[in-house]
Parts: C-alpha cells; sequence; structure tokens
C-alpha cells in the first residue's frame, strides 16, 4: 500500500516535470523557428523581447491568453469547444512513452510503438471536427484535405517503423532501442536508410508543416482547418501542431538514431545524446519549411500512395527476406 | 497602309462615312452594317487584336460638327503588318444602342460592359451586360457630360443607405 | 444589396443532392493583390465556373483627368500601377505630347528609358515575391524585397518619392540625374545578374515547383490574341509582341535587346519569360547609361513644353499696326492645346497600357481613356482557370500579375 501510494506520487512528480519541460520545448521550438527563418532569409528574427528575444513565446502566450474568445454563428457548440483538446491531448500523450535515457522513461508498456501510432490517428479526429464545427467553408475545406492527408501519410509511416520492429523483434520502445546498442550497426539508420526517409517525409506531411502544410495555407486557405478559432484554443491548435513535431522527432531518434547512446559518455546528462539529436531533426524540419514551395492537394496525395507506400512496403519484404537468411 | 484603306473604301461604301488621317488612319462608320464591317476586318485583313473600345460623350463638345452624342472608338491592330486602325461609331442619345462585338473578339466583352456601366450605350449581343465598376445597384452613369464630379451628401448611394437602414430597423 | 439577393436566389435548388459548392475569395484574401473578388463554383476541388468581380477600388480617374490639367492628370497616372508608376507617367506623357505636337530632347528620352526600365526590374521583382510566396516558397519573397529596396532608394534620390514617382513630365523629365546616381545605377546593374541567378537556384528547378506551374492555365496563342492578353502573358505563349519593338517610343529604337517569348504558353513559361526580362532590362539600363555621357548638359525639358498651370485661355495679342482707326480689337480665343485626339500605348510591365485622349482646345482633357492591361487580365481569368484546382487559381492570379489600382482606376 506505502509503496503503491510512493510510486503514484513518484509518477505523478515525474509526469509534471516531463509535461513542464515538454511544453517549454514546444514554446521554444516556436521562437527558434522563427530566428532560424529569419536569419535564413537575411533578416533577424524577433529580438525585442528580453535579451535577444528570448521572452518572445511568454510574450505570445501572454498576449493569446488575453485575447477575445470568439464563437462564431451557428458554430455546433460541443464539437467546437472538444477539438481542440482532442489534437493537444494526443499530441501531448505520446511524450509519456519516449525513453528519454536508460532508466528513465516514464511509461514502459509492452505495445509503446504502437501506442504512439494509434495517438497519431486519432489526432486526426481533432482536425476533422474543427473544420466541421466551425460554420464556414474555408475551414470545411481546409479539414477534409487535412484528414485525408494525415490518414494517407500514416499508413506510409506505419509501414516505415515496422521495418524496425522486424528488426528489433519488439514493440516496446525501450527494448528497440537496446536491440539497437546491441545490434552490429548501432543505430538502425544504416540498414534502414529507405524506412528512415520514408519516415521523415511521412512525418512533415503528419504535422501539416510545409511542403505537405496545404491545409492550413496561409495564402490560400486563410489558415485553413483553424480559422475559426481565436485566442487560447487557437494557440492549443498551434502547440499540437508543434508537439507533433517533436513526438515525431522523438520518435525518429529512438527508432531510427539510436535513442540516448552516443560516442562517449558525458557525465551529469545522461540526456544530452538523445536531445542533440532531437535538436538536429527539429533544425531539418525547420530548414525544410524555409526553403521548399508547397505541394498541390492532389501531387501531395499521389506521392504519398504512389511513392511512399510502394517504397515502404519494398523495404519491409526487403528487411523480411532478409532477416529470414541471416 | 494605303492599299487597306483602299479595299475597305471599295468594299463598304455604304458603311464607312469619312477616313480621316490623324496620328493614326480614322475610319468613321455608320451603325448600320458596321459587324459585317468587323468581321471582314477580322477574318480577311488579319486584325486579331482589339487593343481597346472606349465610349466618348460629345455633349457640349465645341468643335462638334455631327448630331449624335455619343462615339464608341475601336483600335484594332493588325499583328503581321503591323497597322493600328481606329473606327469610330457615332451612337445618338435617343436610341442608345450598338452592335456587340463579343462574338469576333473576347476582350470586348469586359469592355463594352465598362462602356454600358460609365455611358449607358447598350451593346446588343453581348451575353452579360451588367455594369462592373460601379456597384450593382447604382443609378446614374457617371462618365456621361451631366453627372457631376462630386455627388451631394444625400444623392450618395441612396440604396446602399436604405438597405443599411432597413438591417438597423430589422 | 443586389448581388447579395442574387447569391441567395441561386443557392436554393431543389434537388439539393446536385448543388455545386460556392466559395468567394472575397476581396480580403492574403493572396488576390488586392481587392479582387472572386466567386467559385467548385466542384470537390475543381473550379467549374470563376465569376471576378471588381470596382472595390474605382477611384473615377477618368472622370477626374477630364476636370485636372494636363500636367496634373499626371499625377493621377501614378496611382492607377501603382507599382511602376513610371511607366504609366510615360504613357500618359506620350499621348500629351502627340497631342501637342511636342518634341522631346535626346537626353529626356534616355532618361526616360533608363526610369521605366527600374520600374519593370521593381515590377518584376514584386511578381516574383508574391508569386512564390503564395505557391510557399517564403525565402525568395525577402531576397527579392532586399532588390527592390535597392532601386527604391535610387528612386528617392532621382525624384524624391518611393513609389509615386511623377518624374516623367509632359515634354521631358523633371530634373536631370546628378553624377553619384548616375555612379550608382552603374553600381546596381553590375550587382544585380549574380542575384537574379540566386533566385533562380531557389526555385527553377526544384520539383515542386515545377510540378506547381508546369502545363498550368495554358493558353493557346490564338486564344491568347483574342483575350487580349499582353505583356508577359502573351509572349509566354509564343507571341513576340512587345510594344518596344513594334511601335517604338523614347530611346528603345536605339538600344539593343531581345524580346524572350515561351513555347507552350503555361505558367512556366511565364515565369521563364519575366525573369528574361529582368537580364534585358538590366542590359537596357546599361546601354542607356553609357549614352547619357555623350548627351551632358542638353535640356531635360522640351522648350515649348507646357507650365505646370497651363493658362485656361490664350488671347490672340493685339496686331500691331492697329488695322483701322476705332476697330476695338477684342482678341480672338487661341486654343491652349490643338482639338483633336491622340493615341499612344506603352509596353508597361503587365502587359500594354493604352492612353486616348480628345482635346477641345482648353487646358483640360475632354476625354480620358486609359486601357490598362490589368483590367483585361482579369477578365480572362474564367477562362482560364476552368477545370484547375483552387491551389492552382493562387498560381493563376500569380502569374497573369495584376493589380488592382490598374484594373479600377
Amino acid at each position: 500500500m506505502e509503496s503503491v501510494i510512493g510510486k503514484l506520487i513518484y509518477t505523478v512528480i515525474v509526469a509534471v516535470i516531463i509535461l513542464v519541460i515538454a511544453l517549454l520545448h514546444v514554446a521554444y521550438l516556436t521562437y527558434a523557428e522563427r530566428k532560424i527563418i529569419a536569419r535564413m532569409q537575411q533578416r533577424l528574427g524577433p529580438n525585442r523581447v528580453g535579451p535577444r528575444g528570448l521572452l518572445q513565446p511568454i510574450a505570445d502566450m501572454l498576449k493569446l491568453l488575453t485575447k477575445e474568445d470568439l464563437t462564431p454563428y451557428g458554430v455546433d457548440k460541443p464539437i467546437f469547444y472538444i477539438a481542440p483538446f482532442i489534437s493537444l491531448v494526443c499530441a501531448g500523450t505520446g511524450v509519456a512513452l519516449i525513453p528519454l535515457w536508460e532508466k528513465l522513461v516514464l511509461s514502459n508498456i509492452n505495445v509503446g510503438l504502437l501506442f504512439i501510432l494509434a495517438l497519431s490517428s486519432l489526432a486526426s479526429y481533432g482536425v476533422i471536427l474543427s473544420g466541421w464545427g466551425s460554420n464556414s467553408r474555408y475551414a470545411f475545406l481546409g479539414g477534409l484535405r487535412a484528414s485525408a492527408q494525415v490518414i494517407s501519410y500514416e499508413i506510409a509511416m506505419s509501414l516505415a517503423l515496422l521495418s524496425v520492429v522486424l528488426m528489433a523483434g519488439s514493440l516496446n520502445l525501450m527494448d528497440i532501442v537496446k536491440a539497437q546498442i546491441n545490434s552490429p550497426y548501432k543505430i538502425y539508420l544504416i540498414p534502414q536508410i529507405i524506412a528512415f526517409y520514408v519516415f521523415i517525409i511521412s512525418a512533415v506531411a503528419e504535422c501539416n508543416r510545409v511542403p505537405f502544410d496545404l491545409p492550413e495555407a496561409e495564402t490560400e486557405l486563410v489558415a485553413g482547418y483553424f480559422v475559426e478559432y481565436s485566442a487560447m484554443r487557437f494557440a492549443i491548435f498551434y502547440l499540437a501542431e508543434y508537439f507533433g513535431m517533436v513526438i515525431m522527432s522523438a520518435l525518429a531518434v529512438t527508432c531510427f538514431l539510436g535513442g540516448w547512446v552516443g560516442p562517449f559518455e558525458v557525465p551529469y546528462i545522461p540526456f544530452f545524446w538523445f536531445l542533440l539529436k532531437l535538436y538536429i531533426l527539429l533544425f531539418i524540419y525547420i530548414w525544410v519549411r524555409a526553403t521548399l514551395p508547397r505541394y498541390r492537394y492532389d501531387q501531395l496525395m499521389g506521392l504519398g500512395w504512389k511513392v511512399l507506400i510502394p517504397v515502404a512496403l519494398i523495404n519491409l519484404f526487403l528487411t523480411a527476406f532478409l532477416k529470414l537468411i541471416f | 497602309m494605303e492599299e487597306i484603306l483602299k479595299r475597305i473604301k471599295e468594299k463598304f461604301p455604304s458603311v464607312i462615312l469619312e477616313i480621316q488621317e490623324k496620328d493614326y488612319p480614322t475610319v468613321i462608320c455608320k451603325r448600320r452594317g458596321f459587324l459585317e464591317f468587323m468581321k471582314y476586318l477580322k477574318d480577311e485583313e488579319g486584325f486579331k487584336y482589339l487593343i481597346d473600345l472606349a465610349g466618348v460623350d460629345y455633349l457640349n463638345y465645341p468643335q462638334k460638327n455631327f448630331e449624335e452624342r455619343f462615339e464608341v472608338v475601336y483600335h484594332l491592330y493588325n499583328l503581321d503588318n503591323r497597322v493600328l486602325l481606329r473606327i469610330k461609331v457615332r451612337v445618338p442619345e435617343a436610341d442608345n444602342w450598338q452592335y456587340s462585338v463579343t462574338s469576333l473578339w473576347e476582350t470586348a466583352n469586359w469592355f463594352e460592359r465598362e462602356c454600358y456601366d460609365m455611358f449607358g450605350i447598350n451593346f446588343k449581343g453581348h451575353p452579360n451586360l451588367k455594369r462592373i465598376l460601379m456597384p450593382d445597384d447604382w443609378e446614374g452613369h457617371p462618365l456621361r457630360k451631366d453627372y457631376p464630379l462630386y455627388l451631394e451628401e444625400e444623392q450618395e448611394w441612396t440604396k446602399y443607405k436604405e438597405f443599411i437602414q432597413k438591417i438597423k430597423t430589422s | 444589396m443586389a448581388t447579395y439577393l442574387e447569391i441567395n436566389k441561386k443557392q436554393t435548388k431543389e434537388d439539393t443532392w446536385e448543388e455545386p459548392f460556392y466559395l468567394n475569395m472575397g476581396p480580403q484574401h492574403p493572396s488576390t493583390h488586392g481587392v479582387l473578388r472572386l466567386y467559385l463554383e467548385l466542384e470537390g476541388e475543381t473550379i467549374v465556373n470563376c465569376t471576378p468581380i471588381i470596382g472595390y477600388l474605382h477611384r473615377g480617374v477618368e472622370k477626374l483627368g477630364e476636370n485636372l490639367n494636363y500636367n496634373q492628370t499626371i499625377v493621377l497616372s501614378d496611382r492607377l500601377d501603382y507599382i511602376a508608376s513610371a511607366a504609366n507617367n510615360t504613357a500618359f506623357a506620350l499621348a500629351f505630347e502627340k497631342l501637342m505636337n511636342l518634341e522631346v530632347p535626346r537626353r529626356a528620352k534616355l532618361l526616360r528609358t533608363i526610369v521605366c526600365e527600374m520600374a519593370r526590374i521593381c515590377n518584376h521583382l514584386l511578381w516574383l515575391a508574391t508569386h512564390a510566396l503564395d505557391i510557399g516558397a517564403m525565402t525568395v519573397f525577402l531576397y527579392c524585397f532586399r532588390d527592390r529596396e535597392w532601386l527604391l532608394n535610387i528612386y528617392e534620390k532621382i525624384c524624391g518619392a518611393r513609389l509615386t514617382h511623377s518624374y516623367v513630365r509632359v515634354g521631358g523629365v523633371r530634373q536631370d540625374f546628378t553624377k553619384e546616381i548616375i555612379d550608382e545605377l552603374y553600381k546596381f546593374t553590375e550587382e544585380f545578374p549574380p542575384r537574379i541567378y540566386d533566385y533562380e537556384t531557389l526555385i527553377d528547378v526544384n520539383r515542386i515547383w515545377l510540378k506547381r506551374t508546369k502545363g498550368i492555365a495554358v493558353v493557346p496563342a490564338e486564344q491568347a490574341i483574342n483575350l487580349g492578353l499582353t505583356g508577359p502573358v502573351l509572349r509566354g505563349s509564343g507571341v513576340p509582341y512587345d510594344v518596344r519593338k513594334f511601335r517604338p517610343y523614347d530611346a528603345y529604337g536605339e538600344v539593343e535587346f531581345i524580346v524572350p517569348t515561351g513555347k507552350n504558353g503555361d505558367t512556366y513559361d511565364r515565369y521563364r519569360v519575366r525573369m528574361e526580362e529582368l537580364r534585358q532590362s538590366n542590359r537596357i539600363i546599361r546601354q542607356c547609361l553609357d549614352k547619357l555621357s555623350e548627351t551632358e548638359g542638353e535640356p531635360v525639358l522640351a522648350e515649348n513644353a507646357p507650365d505646370l498651370l497651363i493658362p485656361e485661355r490664350i488671347k490672340e495679342p493685339k496686331p500691331q499696326p492697329v488695322p483701322k482707326k476705332g476697330v476695338i480689337f477684342r482678341g480672338i480665343d487661341k486654343p491652349v492645346v490643338p482639338p483633336g485626339e491622340a493615341f499612344a500605348s506603352i509596353e508597361s510591365p503587365k502587359g500594354e497600357l493604352a492612353v486616348y485622349v480628345v482635346s477641345d482646345g482648353s487646358n483640360k482633357p475632354w476625354r480620358l481613356r486609359v486601357r490598362t492591361p490589368s483590367f483585361v487580365h482579369i477578365s480572362a481569368i474564367p477562362h482560364m482557370a476552368k477545370n484547375h484546382m483552387i491551389a492552382d487559381l493562387i498560381a493563376i492570379i500569380g502569374t497573369l500579375d495584376i493589380v488592382l489600382g490598374d484594373s479600377d482606376r
């Protein structure tokens, strides 16, 4: 009884700490994006609020908290209110499953990978409901596009991850990292390079980021499925998108790049290598946004179904075949 | 250039009133038989490009030597021979209509709509003759010479003001 | 109002299974370049019908022109195509000079050509920035604006204004270039071609860009001439019509440049035509700068150019000696400007800008008609956008390069 309560309190405290750190990461990811894109476009990013603009996310949060919360006329109120929360919860819960270092994973369930994939499928509900619930044609179009896009690219993502599961032999994220350490290649990037590329492209599409951000394109659909949201609800959608980026990058680090291992041990900071790889992948997300134009919707769907899924399937068969032989 | 003018003078003696030589050769025609003349110019002489279609209001023009009030001016261009031709048709005020050349040149569609909007000249055979620059329920034709430059405060867009009143009270 | 009621009536049909989906890309939209309203009938994502509705920026330039002096209408003309206002000024000035039979000095012609070509570069840079931004490439936007800032600073040195220049006057230009401006322009012409190369590396061979622009809105040459398209839009379809070569004005007869033409008539060809025009404009500015040194010290305004305040009427002077005793000579009204009409057209960066002016002898035009390219291009949107998707519609509006001040006047 004692130990149960003790364990519960310990879990809650660790959960709160990890949640706060993840939220801070997400908030400062918005700041980093603005700064990096600005530098790539030969201008300075935000540098007024606080030293070098470091308090910008806090200023944004304060502004969004104090804005007027509009509910447009004719919306379906329950759907309208619950849609942002679905997005945020489904995106944010994944933080609990990622192994940060050897001894810390908040919930080490045996079907960890499957759970994260299921969460990302649930997140598409948030998109559909917000598109339908806002009484607006633009939101409706955006919601339609986004839901179709998310569902198609999930298949490609799952197939890419399945090859990793085949090689590691388990769905448990901790075991996948341990299998990587014990395998001769150290990281699954080397044998599974095709799956890595498919996964990265699908992850960018899952989060509705450029070049796949047609559902929320500013210049065409004026922010698509969350056009009618204001103030805190908009902030929640925004956070959910960046949370998705962080979770997908963390998943890529865990499955393909080896989790927390590195060439040498850094004393006192066991999560150093994990964070470093995470930051590199997030930088690639932002880099792609500054450079590439946007795909048209049918070209996007064509890419997902006609190119990525066959490639992932072929990779899966190859992996299974090779594993049978050796 | 002179051959073209000679040829059209021979072919359409009844339509053409006179040919003037200003900065570009100007042909003044009558309204009757106008469409055949334009069709001939487009198909046979190769004036495939309609640069401009404008209306002019000659109310109280000091050097006026004709009696109709309006004039519709067409500028045609031949891309192969590089010849620019100006065609003028005089439209009286009492029955102000003119044939539409939309079937020959697609650009004339919006030009004629603007001419109708600004002068009130109806174009027969136009698929969609509505106001284009002014709001759809505006009264009056702004570019006529008897339309004032500034409207008085009470006269401004009465229909819009009535609409706003209706919304406020309902 | 009438339009509002009409929309409601259309939507209540009996058979609700087959109702098309109406979407209004309203006057306020981030990518319609002004207050253009497009009323779309969609079927899924494909556009079945598209009706552009303009008139939201109608300021009555033609009516105002009938109440202002000839020189005062030059200021009005700035606000038409406010991105490349030197071109509008030149069109008006050319028409008025034809009307008044003025001969422009050679130095003024060269200066006018330089300013017009700078306006062309400014316009094409803005076009590239907004077109790329609409399709999604944000970085090109900022690179283009960096160069445009340079040009606008040079403009400020020339005539004091960045956007609405009014530098070109009836009979010449307002004032001469100083040595500082000529040096800066030389520096610009040297450093600009590598920058065009910069922009091209970002998007020219990018797969996504090619997929978004190749095969979109193909206009065959015959249909393009029939629709009245001009400028780079027409040249992208293969017709080499350029007013600078067909009816040369200013100093375009003296300089060498080629007119780039496309082959297929799709969006990618028009993009390449405009990029090549950037290079050719640079070349023209270079050649004009070299020729400027030959005409040092010449006047830049014709001698009999009208003053800013053209008098309302001139009376013939009293004849000397007095013809007969006892006769009171009242003087005959001489026309300030010869009555008649004139038509002049130039190659503005967007297309062919033509001015038709009718004069009645006083100091104000009787009728001032401006034929603007954007008006005609917007009327061509329904033909080009059939069976394309909404995302393509944005690319189409971008490639036609419309400015609402130009179309609504």
